[in-house]
């Protein structure tokens, strides 16, 4: 296919992505509003207020960077794994998959619907924040930067994540019981110096850590890791699952006989 | 000229160990009218699948109007179109919507893509329906939302696996007119269907798989002049009193209007009306008991069958 025939299949399937989750925005734009609002309700302005400051700044301050990227996060995550998954369920994948769209044109098509509702519900949710508290972002290009990839990450997982899945069971089970955990446990609501060496020492272990630590480096400047290995370690896990999602595609894993 | 469709030794044997195909070869002209006729689990879907990349040969060669699969697949989906056996939509996008993106995935600019869904939507009588969501549509609308859907490139092949399943009389017949009328423009046809007399009303040609091989290729002319018989049933003007005298005729009695006769190759059936004449029966209306393709069909399959498959059966 020439650019411009690869550039149209990708921006009908981008299109197409965009207008399912705005078609039924009540299930994919509204709960993340209603769940961040509470928290930002009670952890940030009912229990924050007793907390204190955490690494020189409000509670609140410091916990809107973490709960705008866990919404990021799962958003992506939950958008791509949704989508591609029912796509499989409905058998409407075989449309793509009978036209001659290159593998890695769908895989681009499936992710870059998934970052648009991660940043839009980024963007929704950082607006809320503005009501409980006031940002000044410190490093707009990290910021930026590190949501952009953190979110490409993430639906690239869930990308993969509906590739292998045979029931709407299979895509409920790695949000649960890896995706919520390692976000709840990667810095969102704390700093890892609050922890002893040995749990800091596990903590640095969780990826997630490292890109809600990078994003909250972009907005307020502090951060508990180093900003540069949370790019580097997101972009090499993007190569990493882009890879491994072209090579399961190429194969046909449980997509073709 | 260079075949439509040219399939060579193909082969296809699934993970399980099962031979869905056991190296087929046959080829379509262009712009023929082709049925792939066959049993259930015969081998056609794995065929159609193979051609449309959604199954994976493990041997033997395709070609699309020239091009290898193996060598430009891509290219060679854009000669394709493909109706398959069953719904494969979102069912909660729009019949416009469903359309419309199909022609994205091949390259189609938009403006184009929305030109050619409203040509083919009103062809195929689903414009008043481009609103709606296709889970709401009828049967026999869903199975034309795919034909639509199929054309929007429009492919130089077209491959409809059981396009008619479960289409009520009135609409499977403006379906064949539709089908006709694209085949007379030049488009391809590949076929599959269970309704036989839809494969002898709208193909030439024909190919009938079974167990993974093929056991007949040749056109639907040259397939039924191999009738060796043929069953007719008469209906008579009057009541008939007793069984008649049916000469060298095989006959018998279906009730007291109607009388059943076989007749062989090389028997004329204007003899048996002067016979039946001479005993004072008029004959009003005269059919063929099954349809002649169809009985062509079961004795080729039944030729097919194995040895041990016919000690299975005692």
């Amino acid at each position: 296919m020439s650019p411009q025939l690869i550039w149209t299949a990708f921006s009908t399937i981008f299109r197409r992505e965009v207008r399912r989750f705005t078609r039924i925005w009540p299930q994919t734009l509204v709960p993340p509003v209603i769940t961040m609002s509470l928290y930002f309700v009670i952890f940030g302005s009912l229990i924050g207020k007793r907390i204190g400051e955490m690494g020189g700044y409000s509670y609140m301050e410091f916990v809107v960077p973490g709960l705008i990227m866990m919404a990021v996060i799962t958003n992506s995550y939950g958008n791509v794994v949704s989508s591609f998954y029912s796509a499989k369920f409905q058998r409407s994948v075989e449309e793509l998959l009978v036209s001659p769209t290159p593998n890695w044109v769908i895989m681009a098509g499936y992710v870059l619907g998934g970052v648009a509702r991660g940043l839009i519900v980024g963007l929704i949710v950082t607006l809320i924040a503005l009501v409980f508290t006031s940002l000044s972002v410190q490093h707009i290009g990290i910021t930026i930067l590190i949501v952009f990839l953190t979110s490409v990450l993430f639906s690239l997982a869930g990308f993969i994540n509906a590739i292998f899945a045979n029931s709407f069971d299979d895509i409920s089970i790695i949000p649960t019981f890896v995706l919520t955990p390692l976000t709840y446990l990667g810095g969102v609501f704390y700093s890892i110096e609050l922890l002893s060496p040995f749990w800091q020492a596990l903590s640095k272990l969780n990826p997630i850590l490292y890109m809600v630590n990078a994003f909250r480096y972009g907005v307020l400047g502090v951060s508990d890791i180093n900003v540069a290995w949370a790019f580097v370690g997101v972009l090499t896990f993007i190569a990493a699952l882009s890879a491994w999602a072209l090579h399961l595609m190429s194969h046909g894993k449980r997509l073709r006989h | 000229m260079t075949a439509a469709l040219s399939i060579h030794n193909l082969e296809k044997t699934y993970d399980n160990g099962f031979q869905a195909l056991k190296g087929i070869s046959f080829d379509v002209q262009p712009g023929d009218f082709f049925a792939l006729l066959g049993p259930n689990g015969a081998g056609k879907s794995t065929t159609i699948g193979i051609l449309c990349s959604l199954v994976r040969k493990t041997g033997g060669s395709v070609s699309i109007f020239g091009i290898d699969i193996d060598k430009d697949f891509a290219k060679a989906k854009q000669q394709l179109g493909v109706v398959p056996q069953e719904f494969n939509f979102s069912q909660f996008e729009k019949v416009f919507d469903i359309v419309c993106t199909q022609g994205g995935f091949y390259g189609m600019p938009r403006k184009l893509a929305e030109e050619r869904t409203e040509k083919y939507l009103r062809k195929l009588g689903l414009w008043d329906k481009r609103k709606t969501q296709a889970r709401m549509l009828s049967g026999g609308m869903k199975r034309r939302l795919m034909i639509a859907r199929a054309l929007l490139h429009e492919p130089k092949l077209l491959i409809l696996d059981e396009p008619t399943a479960g289409v009520d009389i009135e609409l499977r017949r403006s379906m064949w007119e539709f089908l006709q009328e694209i085949n007379a423009q030049g488009t391809t046809i590949i076929l599959t269907t269970h309704y036989l007399e839809e494969a002898e009303s709208l193909c030439r040609n024909i190919a009938i798989i079974d167990k993974g091989d093929i056991v007949e290729n040749t056109s639907i002319k040259s397939l039924l002049k191999t009738l060796s018989r043929e069953v007719f049933i008469l209906d008579t003007r009057e009541n008939l009193e007793g069984v008649p005298d049916f000469g060298d005729f095989d006959g018998r009695l279906l009730d007291e209007h109607s009388l059943e006769v076989t007749i062989e190759k090389g028997q004329s059936l204007s003899d048996l009306f002067t016979h039946l004449s001479a005993q004072n029966i008029a004959v009003t209306s005269m059919r063929n008991r099954a349809n002649r393709l169809e009985e062509l069909f079961v004795s080729l399959l039944a030729e097919n069958q194995q040895p041990a498959d016919k000690e299975a059966d005692v």
